[in-house]
């Protein structure tokens, strides 16, 4: 495996707003390995997306470190549950906002941002508003919006949850098909196993309140993977470890 | 149908309230047949109209109380929206000052007018101030309502990629924040009219107020009428300026779709 780009150590959170003090997270420790598709896998209220933020530094972290090997300040890029879009932009103008805040100029960011379109097949919509979008293809201008600036690394938090089963498996074949383009690192929170499986070539369970580290499971199903790989024996018994896990 | 025809509908529609209202104006003039001073008829006020037009009185009177409008809703609408953002973004404040924001709409404009009139002056000065008080505090609520409507979600993505707070303000909170801005300056708009006016009404020697002030003392009811109208076409124009300026940055919203 390639170097480590983030090391998490003893990670812990409480929120102190809630009347008891909630522990979200506690003692939370993993490695992330440069190009590497990391799943965290959860139920819902164990804290992973409390976990993206503290990575993406929305949030202070109450106990222990988040540290970039190398990088001081990395680049994020992020999807959301939502697609998230500005509705006064269009997809372009969406696409084009992380190069905006980085400060590249109007003609580069455009020209990258139209390469970008074609990329998550968006070809023709450039100029279409958000609202007139259905929600795959505005989780697609959400993917291309988190990659235009070269991001270091690249969060998705539950990304595909709001989509249909269809257009959802049709997503993880693109996402696939993009990360193995771009040579990301990504993590991805769900609690889908078999978005996990389909996609991941790590994936950490967390257990919920507080949540923990309970099981770290390398998914050893070659590339690409397609539909088929989920009526092997070995996914079935990779699908089942994760199922025991998360309890 | 034809976009020509389709227009020309529209127009039609528009007019045809304004025919009625002529109408029922004129024939209920001819049937009471009060004197002029009393209920001028249409025509009157019409020879009034183009009377004062042509000596210029109108456009005199007219653009002095443009100007008072214009300058109260600027200033008004800055003060309200740069209070009305810090205020969205700090609860302290909110509480320190509401109170006695909600305390000062209590109080009629037309009670203290006289008060700021002594205190500025019979001039321009104490019209532009009352415009921009009266305009103040709906431009103040909207613009709140609309900072703090921003996505947190939104915020989040804006965190995350780093962005300043100037950009957070110009790329984030600006354009989500202008449709409830706007909607606050369309009744702004309309207000700062009265607010002019009343400002006139009180003590002036110039503006569409004192013209209103000069008709009622010397019985010319005619010109009474003629200032009035005046009055509700500056507050038809500036509305649909504010409305002009919605169409133009706000295309992207859903209940757009398709009027264009």
């Amino acid at each position: 495996m390639s170097s480590v780009i983030l090391r998490i150590q003893q990670l812990g959170i409480v929120f102190k707003d809630s009347n008891s003090g909630l522990r979200a997270l506690e003692d939370v420790s993993f490695n992330v390995h440069s190009r590497e598709f990391l799943c965290v896998l959860g139920p819902s209220g164990s804290g992973k997306t409390t976990l993206l933020r503290l990575i993406a530094g929305l949030l202070p972290a109450s106990t222990g470190q988040i540290s970039f090997s190398e990088l001081k300040q990395p680049r994020i890029g992020m999807v959301f549950q939502q697609a998230n879009l500005m509705p006064w932009r269009t997809v372009l103008e969406n696409i084009m906002l992380p190069l905006e805040v980085t400060g590249v100029d109007e003609v580069h960011a455009r020209k990258n941002a139209r390469d970008m379109v074609d990329l998550v097949g968006l070809t023709g919509f450039e100029d279409s508003w958000p609202r007139d979008l259905s929600g795959g293809m505005a989780q697609r201008v959400a993917l291309a919006r988190a990659l235009i600036h070269d991001p270091d690394l690249l969060l998705l938090d539950e990304p595909f949850g709001s989509l249909d089963a269809l257009t959802r498996e049709r997503m993880w074949t693109e996402l696939s098909r993009l990360w193995q383009a771009q040579q990301k690192t990504v993590i991805m929170v769900t609690h889908s196993i078999n978005e996990s499986l389909f996609l991941a070539d790590r994936v950490l369970v967390l257990t919920p309140r507080p949540g923990k580290v309970k099981l770290e499971l390398t998914v050893d199903i070659p590339r690409p993977r397609n539909d088929d790989i989920r009526y092997t024996p070995h996914f079935g018994k990779l699908a089942r470890r994760l199922k025991e896990a998360i309890g | 149908m034809k976009p020509f025809l389709k227009s020309f509908l529209r127009v039609l529609e528009w007019l045809l309230p304004l025919a009625g209202f002529l109408v029922i104006w004129q024939s209920l003039s001819t049937w009471l047949d009060l004197p002029a001073f009393i209920f001028p008829s249409l025509d009157v006020v019409w020879t009034r109209f183009t009377q004062s037009l042509l000596n210029g009185s109108l456009l005199y009177h007219g653009s002095i109380t443009l100007i008072e409008i214009m300058l109260g809703l600027l200033i008004g609408s800055l003060a309200a929206t740069f209070l009305g953002y810090r205020i969205a973004r700090s609860p302290r404040l909110e509480r320190a000052l509401s109170p006695y924001l909600v305390a000062s709409q209590a109080i009629p404009i037309v009670a203290i007018a006289p008060l700021l009139v002594i205190w500025l002056g019979p001039g321009m000065s104490s019209k532009v101030f009352i415009c921009s008080l009266i305009v103040f505090f709906p431009i103040l609520v909207n613009t709140v309502v609309g900072v703090r409507a921003v996505p947190v979600a939104l915020h989040d993505l804006m965190h995350s990629l780093r962005a300043s707070r100037w950009q957070i303000l110009w790329k984030l909170e600006i354009p989500a924040a202008l449709p409830v801005f706007l909607g606050g300056l369309r009744i702004g708009a309309t207000l700062s009219v009265i607010g002019a006016v009343v400002g006139e009404l009180v003590g002036a020697d110039r503006g569409l107020g004192f013209l209103v002030n000069v008709g009622r003392g010397q019985y010319d009811t005619a010109l009474v009428f003629v200032a009035v109208f005046t009055l509700i076409s500056l507050a038809l124009g500036l509305y649909g300026i504010v409305a002009w300026i919605e169409h133009q940055t706000l295309g992207w919203q859903e209940w757009r779709r398709g009027s264009l």
